[in-house]
C-alpha cells in the first residue's frame, strides 16, 4: 500500500487541537496574575494555594477512598460473576449478565436519578456508602466484560488438563484461570478506577451535603467562579496521569519484547 | 463440550454467581423498576413522595416548556454526535492504517486527555472561550475581530465542549473496528478495477460501518444527559433534559416528575440501542470497553 502524507496531517492536526485546552490550563497553572487572561509573569503561587486548601485536599481524599472501595468490589463481584457465567450458560445468566450491563449502556443522569430516588426510599444516609454502591454499580460492567473476553479467549483445555492431572477446583482457579484472566481484572479495575474518581454527575446525585469528592468539588468551584488554583490541580493531575500511562506504555514494552517474536503486537 | 464437564462446575456456580445475581437485582434491576414505579407517583405536599397513581407527571411532560427542552437536547445532541462522526470517522480509519508503533502512540496521546478529569478539560475551554480570553486575543492580534468576541455562555461553546468531550469515544470505536479489517479486500476491490473511492465505499466502509454505529450510540447517549457542559460552557441559557431532571430533584424537590423525564429518556436511548442492533445485527458496541 502507498503511504499517503495527509493521513498523518489530519490526525496530527485534531491530536493538536484535542491538546490545546490541557496545555492552556498547565500553561496558566503558573500564572502569577489572578485574571487568567492576563499573563502577570511565573509563578508557584497557586500550587502552594492548593497544598493550603483543605477542603479541596478532603475531597482527593474521598474520591481516592471511594475510586478504592468501588474498583475492588466491582473487582470481586465482576470477576467471579464473569466465571460463574462462563461455566454456566443459560438464559437467566444471559438475562442477568445483561441488566447488570445496564448501567454504562443509560445515560449517566438515569442513573444518578434511579439511586437517589431508591436510596431515599431506602432512608439510606446519602455519604460514602450511597456513594460506593452506585459507583460499584458502574464499575461492575467493565470488570465483567475485561474478564469476560480474556475467558472467551483463554484455552478451555487447559482447565481441564489440570483436572485430569488431579487438581482440586482451587488449585485450577489459582494456577490456570486466574493467570489467563489476570490482565482483563487489571485493565477492568483500572478503568474502573479512572471512571470512579472522574464521575460527576452520578457522584452529584447520589453525595450528602457533608461528603465531597473531588469532581463534584471542582464543579462547584467552577460554577461558582473561577479560581487559578484549579489550573494547578489540573497540571498535577495530569502528570500523575501522564506518569501513570507512561509506565504502564513501558511495562507493556518490556513484556511484548520479552514474550513476543518481532514484528507481532498487542495493546 | 457439554458431556465431560469439570466436577467444579457443578458446585461452584452458586458460589460464583451469588454476588452478581445479589447486586444487579438489588441495586440495578430493582431501582430500574422503582424509577418507571416513581414516575406515576405523586409528589408529596411537603416532601418524599405519595403512593398513589397519577399520570399528571407524563402529561406535563407535553407541556410546551419540557416539549422544547427535549426537542432542544435531541437537537444539541445530533449536531454534536454527527460532528463527532465526522471529525472521529476518519481519525480512528487513518490511525487503523498506522503501522504498529505508531498506533499505540497514537492510542496513548487519545487515552490522556481520556483519563484526565472531563471537567478539568472542559475548564481549558472556559481558558479559551472567556471574554478577552485566549481565542479573543488571538483574532484580535491577528486582526480578525475588533473586540471580545463573547464566546462563552453560547451554543457554538456547548457544541465544542460536547464534541471535545465525545470524540474519544468514537475514534476508539472506529479504531477497534477498522483495526481488525481485512485491508486485502479492498485491494482485491482495487484490483477488480474499483477506483480507490469505489472501494472504500463499497468494501472498507461497509465494514467499518459497525463501529462507526457504535461509535454514534456511544456519543448519542451520553450527550442527551450531560448537562454540565451545557452548564458551564453555556451558561444557564440552554436548557437540556438532563439539567431539568437535576433541577427538578435539586431545587423543585419533584421526584416523580424526574423520574418520568428519565423514563423518556430512557425509552428514547433503548430505542437508538434497538435501532443500532437492527442496522448491524450485532448486540455489542464495538470499542465499548
Amino acid at each position: 500500500m502507498r503511504t499517503k502524507k495527509w493521513p498523518f496531517v489530519y490526525v496530527g492536526l485534531v491530536t493538536v487541537l484535542t491538546y490545546v485546552p490541557i496545555l492552556l490550563t498547565v500553561v496558566y497553572s503558573f500564572n502569577e496574575s489572578k485574571i487568567s487572561s492576563v499573563w502577570g509573569g511565573f509563578s508557584l503561587r497557586w500550587y502552594g494555594e492548593l497544598l493550603r486548601d483543605r477542603d479541596l485536599r478532603e475531597a482527593l481524599v474521598n474520591s481516592l477512598i471511594l475510586a478504592l472501595f468501588s474498583c475492588l468490589a466491582a473487582a470481586v463481584i465482576g470477576t467471579t460473576g464473569a466465571i460463574g457465567m462462563y461455566r454456566k450458560k443459560s438464559r437467566l445468566n444471559e438475562a442477568v449478565a445483561m441488566v447488570s450491563m445496564l448501567p454504562i449502556m443509560i445515560p449517566e443522569i438515569i442513573l444518578g436519578m434511579v439511586f437517589l430516588s431508591v436510596f431515599s426510599l431506602m432512608n439510606l444516609p446519602f455519604g460514602m456508602v450511597t456513594l460506593v454502591i452506585a459507583h460499584t454499580a458502574f464499575c461492575i460492567p467493565y470488570v465483567y466484560s475485561m474478564v469476560s473476553t480474556r475467558l472467551v479467549g483463554m484455552d478451555k483445555s487447559l482447565e481441564e488438563a489440570a483436572m485430569d492431572l488431579g487438581a482440586g477446583p482451587f488449585r485450577v482457579f489459582w494456577d490456570v484461570t486466574f493467570p489467563a484472566i489476570a490482565p482483563g481484572i487489571l485493565s477492568g479495575v483500572m478503568l474502573s478506577f479512572a471512571m470512579s474518581f472522574d464521575d460527576v454527575v452520578i457522584s452529584i446525585f447520589v453525595t450528602g451535603s457533608r461528603v465531597n469528592t473531588l469532581p463534584v468539588k471542582i464543579y462547584t468551584k467552577l460554577k461558582t467562579g473561577v479560581t487559578p488554583e484549579i489550573n494547578a490541580l489540573a497540571t498535577v493531575l495530569l502528570a500523575v496521569t501522564v506518569l501513570l500511562l507512561a509506565g504502564a506504555a513501558l511495562v507493556g514494552r518490556q513484556k511484548r519484547r520479552r514474550e513476543l517474536p518481532p514484528g507481532e503486537h498487542s495493546i | 463440550m457439554g458431556k465431560n464437564r469439570l466436577p467444579s462446575q457443578k458446585r461452584t456456580p452458586w458460589l460464583l454467581l451469588g454476588p452478581i445475581y445479589l447486586f444487579t437485582l438489588l441495586f440495578v434491576a430493582l431501582p430500574i423498576l422503582y424509577l418507571f414505579l416513581l414516575s406515576f407517583l405523586r409528589r408529596a405536599e411537603v416532601w418524599g413522595v405519595d403512593f398513589d397513581f397519577t399520570l399528571e407527571n407524563y402529561r406535563r411532560i407535553f407541556e410546551p416548556l419540557y416539549l422544547n427542552t427535549f426537542k432542544e437536547s435531541f437537537r444539541l445532541a445530533l449536531l454534536s454526535t454527527s460532528l463527532v462522526a465526522l471529525l472521529g470517522y476518519p481519525y480512528g480509519y487513518f490511525m487503523a492504517k498506522m503501522g504498529p508503533v505508531w498506533r499505540r502512540r497514537m492510542l496513548l496521546l487519545i487515552m490522556i486527555p481520556f483519563w484526565t478529569s472531563a471537567l478539568i478539560r472542559l475548564y481549558g475551554w472556559i481558558i479559551v472561550f472567556r471574554s478577552n480570553g485566549v481565542l479573543d486575543r488571538l483574532l484580535m492580534g491577528l486582526h480578525l475581530t475588533e473586540g471580545p468576541l463573547k464566546l462563552l455562555y453560547t451554543y457554538p461553546a456547548v457544541v465544542v465542549g460536547m464534541v471535545y468531550s465525545l470524540l474519544p469515544f468514537m475514534i476508539l470505536a472506529v479504531y477497534s473496528c477498522a483495526e481488525k479489517l481485512d485491508w486485502t479486500l479492498a485491494e482485491a476491490a482495487r484490483d477488480l478495477g474499483a477506483s480507490s473511492l469505489q472501494a472504500f465505499w463499497t468494501v472498507t466502509f461497509k465494514l467499518t460501518l459497525p463501529g462507526l454505529l457504535s461509535g454514534v450510540v456511544l456519543t448519542f447517549i451520553p450527550s442527551m444527559g450531560l448537562f454540565f457542559i451545557a452548564d458551564l460552557l453555556g451558561g444557564n441559557k440552554i436548557v437540556l433534559v438532563g439539567s431539568v431532571i437535576q433541577e427538578q430533584i435539586t431545587r423543585g424537590r419533584n421526584q416523580p416528575f424526574a423520574a418520568a423525564l428519565s423514563v423518556v429518556l430512557l425509552v428514547l436511548t433503548t430505542l437508538m440501542i434497538r435501532l443500532y442492533r437492527r442496522l448491524t445485527g450485532t448486540a455489542k458496541l464495538e470499542g465499548l470497553v
